[in-house]
């Protein structure tokens, strides 16, 4: 019954639309296994907690605290880090919207963001709020980088 | 970095993954089932715990149902909070759910998790303890499915919950939620509420008051004695709570009194009209 004995194993993840593969311990977090293993280190550890927000990725599309999930979990994900992402209209909202500070945060914010966009293109205030709660911007930039979102979201119903 | 080592397992049966526990546990393991497992990783990050193997439940098909028939709600115990709090089956826990921690967290909290996990609130069970709700639970003698009441589910030994399945009809009564929290709007509760009007008789379950959540028939037949004040009614309710009010870092025991009473004020006003 018992097949798997030991305290590591070969894992395979897809991230980024690439398949990569390393020898990880199963308590290694995703957050550790994508800064250490691969080197993406766009992943911020902030209170590896599942706190803050700055270590989001998107699992199968869905914002996700990669200090939360363990890397064997992720396995038959699809993974997506802000080095997966290029030249979104939400990154460009950012740098518009002077949405950025320090910049710590930022990759975690414009994951979560990301995905709202996708999943929600007609979302409301309320929705922007209850999505932005998950981030925690120690510079307080909030209210440009919630402009950042609105202005993301009028200009997509524009071009429409 | 969590600092342990430990086996990890994700069978895709409840058959296997109760098999895997047992013989996990007598070979010396010391094994628990993960959900959403964040309660975990935050506590073996802190060596508060250190399994020797963990069995993940995400795999297991009856344990990601989320459905609504003509009769029954029922939710797989590792269906996130996320999907619930988007999901109209069940209005009441929606409303709850959506009061826990915050959205991305809520991405990765299974309902199982939350009712069976060591911090204290346990809020998604409110809606369960107020709907007489059943709980499915696997376990070495198979399955079995109990009234979830007085304040929670008591699991054995290498149990895990599989469903939860609710009666239908109550997702048509008139419901209110409360959530007190010591500051910003994601924390902790210092008092959390969540209540039913069934068949014109309150209903109400807390946390956040007591160091465990819980529902008490004696408190509802205060709360519904329309022959006294409301205040007395309130006053009434606080004298029966089971345990000593919560004093601690989130708030005094004084405060959480006050809230309380203020919380149930607006409960009343709500389902009677009454000022």
């Amino acid at each position: 019954m018992i097949q798997n004995m030991q305290a590591g194993q070969l894992i395979s993840l897809a991230i980024n639309d690439q398949v990569k593969e390393a020898y990880v311990r199963n308590s290694d977090t995703l957050l550790y296994t994508l800064r250490e293993q691969f080197g993406l280190v766009g992943a911020k550890p902030g209170c590896n907690n599942g706190d803050c927000g700055s270590c989001t990725v998107l699992v199968d599309g869905i914002p996700i605290n990669s200090c939360h999930i363990l890397s064997v979990e992720a396995v038959g994900h699809k993974i997506t880090t802000i080095e997966g992402l290029t030249d979104s209209t939400i990154q460009q909202a950012f740098i518009g919207n002077w949405a950025i500070q320090c910049g710590y945060c930022t990759p975690g914010y414009i994951l979560n963001i990301y995905a709202l966009i996708q999943t929600y293109p007609d979302a409301d205030d309320a929705m922007i709020n209850e999505w932005l709660e998950s981030n925690i911007c120690r510079c307080t930039g909030y209210q440009e980088i919630k402009e950042a979102v609105k202005n993301t979201l009028i200009a997509r119903k524009i071009n429409e | 970095m969590i600092p342990i080592d430990f086996e990890y397992y994700r069978p895709s049966t409840i058959i296997k993954a109760v098999q895997l526990y047992q013989d996990l546990t007598g070979n010396q393991k010391q094994t628990i089932f993960y959900g959403g497992g964040t309660e975990i990783i935050s506590r073996a990050r802190m060596n508060e715990i250190s399994p020797n193997a963990v069995i993940d439940l995400k795999n297991i098909p009856e344990c990601n149902v989320l459905k609504k028939d003509t009769e029954t709600i029922t939710i797989g115990a590792t269906v996130s909070l996320t999907q619930i709090a988007d999901s109209a089956v069940f209005p009441l826990l929606t409303n709850v759910a959506r009061s826990i921690a915050f959205r991305t967290a809520r991405n990765k909290i299974t309902i199982g998790g939350n009712l069976t996990g060591d911090i204290i609130y346990r809020e998604a069970l409110l809606p369960f303890l107020l709907t007489e709700s059943e709980a499915v639970i696997a376990g070495r003698e198979g399955t079995r499915q109990v009234v979830i009441s007085g304040n929670g589910i008591k699991l054995n030994e290498g149990e895990f919950i599989v469903q939860l399945v609710t009666n239908n009809k109550f997702a048509q009564y008139r419901h209110i939620n409360h959530k007190t929290t010591k500051q910003s709007k994601v924390n902790y509760p210092i008092v959390s509420i969540a209540s039913i009007l069934v068949d014109d008789q309150i209903r109400v379950a807390f946390s956040g008051v007591c160091a465990y959540p819980f529902r008490l028939n004696q408190i509802e037949e205060a709360l519904n004695d329309v022959t006294n004040s409301p205040g007395k009614r309130i006053q009434a309710a606080i004298d029966l709570l089971p345990a000593p009010i919560l004093h601690d870092a989130q708030a005094s025991s004084e405060y959480r009194e006050f809230v309380l009473k203020q919380a149930l004020q607006q409960l009343l006003d709500n389902f009677e009209g009454v000022s």
